[in-house]
């Protein structure tokens, strides 16, 4: 018999509505998964059992009375640690935060409560979602449910790894320079970062403000979509939401390639991308091509810059937000004693970690008085260029393909000595932050050492149903159906 | 451009009590990625307009009307430290 925590959403929600099972059921199956795969993977930072009960219930008795709030009800699905729930902790990952329970809830948050959806807890991330492994956490490391020596990604990890094993049934997370897409590759899963603007960012803890945006992690592309309607919408609390309509996200996932003009992205298709990657890649785009797309190479010539603009911008940026965690209004405020400077001061060091204070660093230093034209606002030209060199390539292609990742898993440890090492795990990733485009990841296959592979696909602005469309269709081609060993609710020593 | 980096002073800025050891060490990676950066500086940019804000979105303006906010009820008591219903901070002058 099937494990319940082992559906879709879709599957789940037909068996929700034939009476095959019930909320409650659904989330005594993802408490189960939970029970066994947490203390191998370290996934969720709180599991709020007494809330999520009483949404599932509530779920069920909705829907006996004949109030059906849409597909997300009664699915339990899980929250990154940097959105905020009311009356639950939200800690960013971060020692600063430790015990904060907020006093409203994000729009995100209040949105899936409004679709019926079940927030089973709050996941692990990279402190204020900086970091690409989620070795970052002030409080512990998320382990890689294919193979726990390895990391999920970051810096939504937690979200990943939730998916991937099972103990939710979809995730959100929130994709700064790859937050999202990177983890999702990593751990087999789908991720999407959608158009900046197209989810609202109200109640969610700001890293860099005009790169940040909220998107979901889900099994599969269906799911992802429905996780994504859920959510998506202009939003009066936040001034750069998108007042427009939402694409048509679900339309065209039948509608398979054949005529489409896919590119690949030449600067994110060779040096520096693991040769396995690079190879399944390759692959699909064959496929894509034997499928009826039209399967073009595209420079995206500013794309190779877009890192180093990216680690100027986004420091710059989270040094301003995060100037509001001063120990005097919530969060840690230290012994010492002092003037309020004095206390700010060593609040501040006392309650970030070492990747944090990096960044605040470099980007107090890169906003500076005598080096803003040099650092930041050269990162802002350079950021004009990749939209400028995208504006091209769309022109071109009806959507851009790369990997999503240059590499597979890595190991707990192997980049968190070299910062530099570490953010280069985002080099395929970045330039849609900077160009405010969506972008999102599908699995394609596993490695020689049995890690997933991940397949990015991109798109302009506002273009998610094109993307959505040809991401169906390499769901369809990679025909990836494996699942991570730790994926079971049997009680296993994992590998 | 040669990165020159006055550490305690930008570790002053950005309001971080970090020591001698801490900021010796947070200076060498800073200097280790800003020469990172020496790439984007390189670009030739004269002319190119600087890119804020990646959708080309005007003000978001609303009607300037007095509306519910948060109860002061349900924030104060995560406050570290309050009194008659204000959040309370050490002296604000030095000796």
């Amino acid at each position: 018999m099937t494990d319940l925590a082992d559906l879709t959403i879709a599957e789940a929600g037909h068996g929700l509505r034939k009476g095959d099972f019930t909320s409650v059921d659904l989330l005594d199956a993802v408490d189960r998964r939970a029970a066994v795969t947490e203390a191998h993977l370290h996934a969720f930072l709180t599991m709020d059992h007494d809330g999520a009960r009483a949404a599932a219930e509530a779920a069920d008795a909705a829907l006996a009375a004949g109030n059906d709030l849409g597909p997300l009800h009664g699915i339990p699905v899980a929250l990154k640690d940097n959105m905020c729930t009311i009356g639950v902790d939200t800690t960013a990952s971060s020692q600063i935060l430790a015990g904060w329970k907020p006093p409203y809830d994000a729009t995100v948050t209040a949105r899936l409560k409004d679709a019926g959806a079940v927030i089973v807890g709050k996941t692990n991330l990279d402190e204020f979602a900086m970091g690409s492994s989620t070795e970052n956490s002030a409080f512990g490391t998320t382990r890689n449910p294919w193979n726990t020596d390895t990391v999920p990604g970051g810096s939504s990890g937690g979200s990943a790894a939730a998916v991937a094993v099972g103990s939710a049934f979809g995730a959100f997370g929130s994709d700064t320079g790859g937050s999202i897409r990177q983890p999702a590759a990593l751990t087999g899963t789908v991720g999407v970062k959608p158009t900046y603007g197209l989810v609202s960012r109200y109640g969610l803890i700001a890293f860099a403000s005009s790169l940040d945006q909220i998107g979901p992690f889900a099994r599969t592309v269906d799911d992802a979509a429905v996780l994504l309607e859920a959510v998506a919408g202009w939003d009066r609390r936040d001034a750069t939401s998108i007042n427009g309509p939402v694409p048509d996200l679900r339309g065209g996932l039948e509608e398979g390639v054949a005529g489409l003009r896919v590119g690949i992205v030449t600067e994110l298709s060779g040096d520096g991308i693991d040769p396995q990657v690079l190879a399944a890649t390759k692959g699909i785009a064959d496929k894509l091509s034997d499928a009826g797309a039209e399967v073009i190479e595209v420079s995206v010539p500013a794309s190779e810059f877009a890192l180093s603009a990216y680690y100027l911008i986004a420091p710059a940026e989270c040094s301003a937000n995060l100037a509001r965690f001063d120990g005097v209004r919530y969060g840690h405020r230290t012994t010492v004693e002092g003037t309020t400077e004095d206390m700010m001061s060593h609040s501040r060091a006392e309650g970030f970690g070492p990747e944090v204070i990096r960044r605040i660093l470099l980007g107090t230093y890169a906003l500076s008085a005598g080096y803003y034209d040099a650092f930041y606002g050269q990162a802002q030209k350079v950021r004009t260029l990749v939209r400028n060199d995208f504006a091209a390539a769309y022109e071109r292609a009806d959507v851009l393909i790369s990997p999503t990742s240059p590499t597979t898993a890595f190991k707990v440890g192997e980049r968190a000595a070299d910062p530099i090492a570490m953010y280069y795990s985002d080099v395929c990733t970045v330039a849609s932050n900077l160009s405010g485009d969506p972008a999102m990841s599908v699995p394609i296959g596993l490695d020689s050492g049995g890690l997933p592979i991940g397949f990015q696909v991109m798109a302009p602005a506002l273009g998610e149903e094109m993307m959505f469309r040809v991401a169906a269709e390499v769901e369809r081609l990679a025909g990836f159906e494996d699942r991570a060993s730790l994926a079971t609710s049997d009680v296993v020593v994992p590998s | 451009m040669p990165v020159d980096i006055d550490i305690a002073k930008v570790a002053k800025l950005a309001r971080l009590a970090l020591s001698d050891e801490e900021l010796a060490a947070y200076s060498t990676q800073l200097e280790n990625i800003l020469e990172n950066a020496e790439r984007v500086q390189a670009l030739p940019t004269d002319g190119v307009e600087p890119t804020s804000h990646p959708l080309p979105m005007v003000n978001a303006f609303r009607d300037d009307v007095v509306e519910e906010c948060l109860d002061r009820d349900s924030f104060l008591p995560s406050a570290p430290d309050t009194q008659d219903g204000q959040f309370r901070v050490p002296r604000i002058l030095g000796e």
